[in-house]
């Protein structure tokens, strides 16, 4: 419910560890709405969220610990170099990592030599790029992404497109809602449609 | 973990100087212009400086607020420290601390400077130190309320100025009343006492409000 409107009712799913969901739908259906109430941003109207069979309200922060959220907006802060944004990000994660760390990752997102520069000079397929970064640096269990192809261009895509499958192969859990096929070599994934 | 978040702000207030200095430049701004519009009375100018340098910290700290949490909510890092694996309380204090540290402790520096012109004695300059230092957090504090509430809101500076300023009224009264009752002679001690009391309080209280405003206005 998103003020007195009711965008989508009588979802039930439930993920086995290495299972992948895809959230797919019309613009307006609720997959931002649905990812932000499966990371706690939301509480629903009705209904619960439960992780290992507790609802994650009770969790709190013990549930925050197993998630990776990627939102809309990437969370990158502009004031900072793509380097200290992932660095930040993974201290306030409870990881602590050097700069050094921070740019091996970065490398690996395909972001070598640029991890000194301050994020506004980066692009927006850049800076999601750096936002990526965060699921190579944080070993959570269940990986919410919101349209995370978006903007990102071939090799990007296919570098997420792995690390989805790495991520699924070693026991984790995926909420992926876009619209694009996202063509998983292991098999197509669970789909679930939201009508509008 | 608080030292990074609030490592992260100093660091962007740090890349965002002009920020901080606005804040300093218009508190430095609106003190002076007393001495200027009142005339060289030095008896006016001493009784009237108390409520001057309160009521200028009070407005210069509105402008800072307004920056608090709206950059972070604007580029989706908000979310993020919302999902971090600590208490949201913490996440506020540590914000709180940092912005303080940017926009608060520069005025409590500089105030005495800005006393000298109003011809406040050294004792009460000290005063008026003390009770700044007790005084602001608080004024810190309680405004992250009000950022936290007219957050993503259209217009929230002025509105967090009318949610906010009536709050301040015990702060003023006792930091401006700790200065005047050192200019006419009595002890400034008890006013100094309910600042602090205050301090506390707001503490205690007031990230948890901030906590519980920035979760209904994040949804």
């Amino acid at each position: 419910m998103r003020g007195d409107r009711r965008i989508f009712s009588d979802v039930d799913f439930s993920l086995a560890p290495g299972e992948c969901l895809q959230v797919t739908g019309a613009n307006g259906s609720g997959k931002t709405s649905l990812l932000r109430i499966l990371c706690g941003l939301l509480t629903p109207a009705e209904g619960q969220v439960t992780w290992q069979g507790a609802n994650i309200h009770s969790l709190g922060e013990e549930y925050s610990t197993q998630i990776t959220y990627f939102g809309h907006r990437p969370g990158v802060k502009d004031e900072l170099t793509a380097g200290e944004n992932l660095s930040v990000s993974a201290g306030l994660n409870g990881i602590d990592i050097d700069l050094n760390t921070a740019r091996q990752a970065l490398e690996k997102m395909g972001l070598s030599g640029r991890d000194t520069l301050p994020a506004r000079m980066l692009s927006e397929g850049q800076r999601r790029r750096v936002s990526l970064a965060r699921l190579l640096i944080c070993n959570t269990k269940l990986w919410l992404l919101d349209e995370v192809l978006t903007s990102l261009d071939k090799a990007a895509i296919s570098l997420v497109r792995s690390l989805i499958e790495e991520h699924l192969s070693g026991g984790g859990l995926a909420v992926v809602a876009t619209h694009q096929d996202l063509q998983l070599t292991s098999g197509q994934p669970r789909r679930l449609e939201l009508a509008t | 973990m608080l030292r990074w978040i609030v490592w992260r702000d100093l660091l962007v207030a740090w890349r965002r100087r002009a920020d901080a200095l606005s804040t300093l430049f218009f508190f430095v701004i609106v003190v002076s212009l007393f001495p200027l519009g009142v005339g060289p009375e030095s008896e006016l100018l001493r009784s009237i400086a108390p409520g001057v340098v309160w009521v200028a910290a009070l407005l210069a700290s509105m402008l800072s607020l307004g920056r608090l949490f709206a950059n972070d909510y604007q580029d989706g890092t908000l979310e993020q420290l919302l999902l971090t694996p600590q208490p949201l309380y913490l996440v506020v204090l540590g914000k709180v601390g940092a912005q303080w540290l940017t926009s608060e402790l520069p005025l409590v520096c500089i105030a005495p400077l800005l006393g000298i012109q109003f011809g406040l004695s050294n004792e009460t300059l000290v005063i008026l130190v003390v009770g700044l230092i007790l005084g602001t957090p608080v004024l810190s504090l309680i405004g992250s309320i009000g950022a936290a509430l007219t957050l993503g809101l259209r217009g929230s500076s002025v509105l967090i100025s009318i949610l906010v300023l009536p709050l301040y009224i015990p702060v003023l009264i006792f930091g401006a009343g700790a200065v005047e009752a050192n200019i006419i002679g009595q002890p400034a001690v008890s006013h100094l006492y309910l600042l602090g009391a205050m301090t506390v309080l707001s503490i205690i209280f007031a990230p948890w409000a901030t906590a519980a405003a920035l979760r209904i206005s994040i949804e």
